[in-house]
């Protein structure tokens, strides 16, 4: 009997763009997370992939509220976290920790280790008298595999798959329910990412915890993860346990995703389809109409990819969950994939100018982008 | 458990540190690279002298520097004002004053104008920066408020010309040492007000202020321990260089007649001043305090290039 622990409704995080000298004017909004629904079970690991800037981080902020979203809820092992008074969510963060991506700057440079460590157990008087925290602390040094005389030193001193060692020291010394992994391992040598990744998994399992790990590395999120949720322009496109997303992606995004990844064998490797999407991402500012990816989907339909919305819905049996119109014709070969012409990508302010451009959209080169 | 002691051993090895040496803070850090850069070490062999001579001057002095032997003497007449000498190194002053113990005694006076107003400008600058620097970044609305009033209070001060302040403020509180060092020093208030204010607010958009709010850790401790200990790097570097031109500006009032009325106690300004009329004849009057004032502010100056450099984290290793 799986338990969720997080669950998450129509989240929305919009950023305003202010303009003016003297009155700050509003003249957009950067819809940066714009309507996501997830639930993560308690013991298992959610993944959440796409590229840089479809607000897969801010996502993973605003759950933590750390980044205060604009609407939707956020129910956290029954508490509703969105309305909680500043006081109580305080307290709350105990029990969900996060870890970033650059483990030097999430790390006070003017801060021991020891210190860094000892933080949050002050924060939520833990732990007692001094003598009784340092034991917290080594055991917590100890779980990551860190040396105990690594205590006295600055995190300069590190390596940088040492520091986010620290970080993650610093997530569970709390003893959390969940850690929020931002890009835990992107900004690691090929070589540590696997040791932190490893450890991640360790700890997992020694400790109970439940992750949402934010990647961009397909297989990175495909080792880890239970289930894994496709993040296009502020909003999910598919979600699927993890073996069914990568065995079969049926999101003409997460399609073209999955066909950037090379296979290590060159027989395979040969005859890979390969889905080059044209053009930019649009402009969270000025997201596209109905469905988000179809000025880039080599799939498209005239009728309701423009002007309709889609919303995630089960195919098939199982769990695997998808937001497009079109999931089963394109799965059945019915609907064939064609040419699709770049689109300039204009920001939410310039949008009127930068509609002129738009009809002058440039031919892809190279024919046809399959 | 013996992997685990595997791992711990090898990451030992892995580490360039050995295991036997203490942490090494980034202050300890910084002094080390201040030691090391040649022209931090001038500075500082600058200012060791000038603080060593403002202590003992008045000892070191051959003669007192408010006796006016010269008139006595005779040797001071209209239009002729005896040059260095072997008794008297850098002659007389415009009073038969003996130039050189004037000099020496005279540092403290100025040393003690540098510091104090240099204090009173740092410790106001950074209280009023600091608050807003904390409430902009993490104060939400209300904290953004605080924030723009003081700031605006703050480019209204900055808007007007230093020494013009200076003057106004002197002239308001009427001429003494105290006034020379308010003035001075409340000219230097916004320009720490903003460089704190604005390093804060640098600091308060890093990871490691959102990891200890997700920590949990109270706002005004994050301010306290974290925000504002990485953002005194340059308001340190700059309290320095204020040193420099408080020494400087002080000198001006003097000039101005707005210092110490008790021109009997020496100071470089002053004695810069008082060289004005004789800059014809006996241009060593003014030439002395000003070498003096221009190699002080170096040694300041050295110093906190040096320092700044030292505290910068982009160049570090």
């Amino acid at each position: 009997m799986t338990e969720t622990l997080v669950e998450v409704d129509d989240l929305k995080v919009h950023f305003p763009i202010k303009r003016g000298v003297f009155l700050d004017r509003v003249v957009g909004h950067v819809k940066a997370v714009d309507g996501v629904d997830l639930r993560i079970n308690k013991g298992e690991t959610y993944g959440l992939v796409g590229e840089s800037g479809c607000g897969k981080s801010t996502l993973g902020r605003a759950l933590l509220q750390l980044t205060p979203p604009t609407g939707g809820r956020v129910n956290f092992d029954g508490t509703e976290l969105t309305t909680l008074p500043p006081k109580q969510l305080r307290s709350m963060r105990r029990r969900m920790q996060m870890i970033f991506q650059d483990p030097m700057s999430s790390l006070d440079p003017r801060q021991n280790v020891e210190s860094i460590l000892t933080e949050g157990l002050q924060a939520h008087g833990l732990g007692g008298s001094r003598a009784e925290r340092r034991k917290i602390i080594s055991k917590s040094l100890d779980a990551v595999g860190l040396p105990q005389w690594a205590l006295s030193r600055y995190p300069h001193e590190f390596s940088g798959g040492q520091r986010q060692r620290i970080g993650i020291a610093r997530a569970v010394v709390l003893n959390p329910d969940l850690i929020v992994a931002d890009e835990p391992v992107s900004a690691l040598d090929v070589s540590i990412q696997a040791q932190v990744i490893n450890l991640l998994e360790e700890l997992q399992e020694e400790l109970g915890l439940t992750y949402l790990v934010i990647a961009h590395d397909l297989a990175v999120v495909r080792h880890i993860s239970d289930t894994v949720g496709v993040m296009y322009l502020g909003a999910l496109v598919e979600e699927a346990p993890s073996d069914d997303l990568y065995r079969q992606p049926l999101h003409p995004y997460t399609r073209a995703l999955m066909s950037a990844v090379p296979v290590p064998d060159p027989e395979v490797e040969d005859r890979r389809e390969r889905i080059l999407l044209a053009g930019d991402l649009p402009s969270p500012a000025n997201p596209p109409s109905g469905c988000r990816f179809h000025t880039r989907c080599p799939w498209a339909q005239p009728t309701k990819c423009r002007d309709e919305r889609p919303g995630l819905r089960i195919i098939g049996t199982g769990t695997h969950k998808v937001a497009c119109h079109w999931a089963e014709q394109i799965e059945s070969g019915e609907i064939r994939p064609h040419a699709v012409k770049a689109e300039v990508v204009a920001d939410g302010a310039g949008a009127k100018e930068a509609h002129g451009a738009l009809h002058n959209a440039i031919e892809s080169p190279g024919g046809p982008v399959i | 458990m013996s992997t685990k002691t595997d791992k711990i051993d090898a990451l030992g090895e892995l580490s360039a540190v050995k295991q036997d040496e203490h942490g090494v803070s980034l202050w300890t850090e910084a002094f080390r690279r201040v030691r090391r850069n040649p022209s931090a070490l001038v500075g500082m062999a600058i200012l060791v002298l000038f603080v060593l001579v403002a202590i003992i001057g008045p000892l070191l002095a051959p003669y007192s520097p408010t006796d006016t032997m010269g008139i006595r003497e005779g040797v001071i007449r209209p239009g002729s004002i005896p040059g260095p000498s072997a008794e008297h190194w850098l002659g007389y002053d415009h009073q038969g004053r003996d130039q050189f113990s004037r000099l020496l005694v005279g540092a403290r006076q100025t040393l003690l104008v540098g510091i104090v107003s240099t204090l009173i400008g740092l410790t106001v600058g950074a209280l009023i920066g600091g608050v807003a620097g904390a409430a902009a970044g993490l104060g939400g609305r209300v904290g953004r408020a605080v924030d723009s009033v003081l700031m605006r209070i703050v480019d209204m001060l900055l808007a007007l010309p230093s020494l013009l302040l200076a003057v106004s403020i002197a002239a308001l509180l009427g001429a003494s040492l105290t006034t020379v060092m308010i003035a001075v020093g409340v000219v230097s208030v916004p320009v720490f007000a903003r460089l704190l204010r604005g390093a804060m607010v640098a600091q308060s958009g890093g990871d490691y202020v959102l990891a200890a709010t997700s920590l949990g850790v109270k706002r005004s401790r994050i301010a306290l321990t974290h925000i504002l200990p990485n953002s005194l790097a340059p308001v340190i570097v700059q309290a320095t260089l204020t040193l420099a031109t408080a020494i400087i500006e002080a000198a001006a009032l003097s000039f101005l007649g707005l210092g110490n009325p008790d021109t009997s106690t020496p100071e470089w300004g002053l004695m810069l001043a008082d060289a004005q009329p004789y800059l014809d004849g006996r241009p060593g009057l003014a030439i002395f305090p000003a070498v003096g004032i221009i190699i002080t502010a170096l040694g300041f100056t050295l110093l906190g290039e040096a320092l700044r450099e030292a505290l910068d984290p982009k160049l570090r290793k």
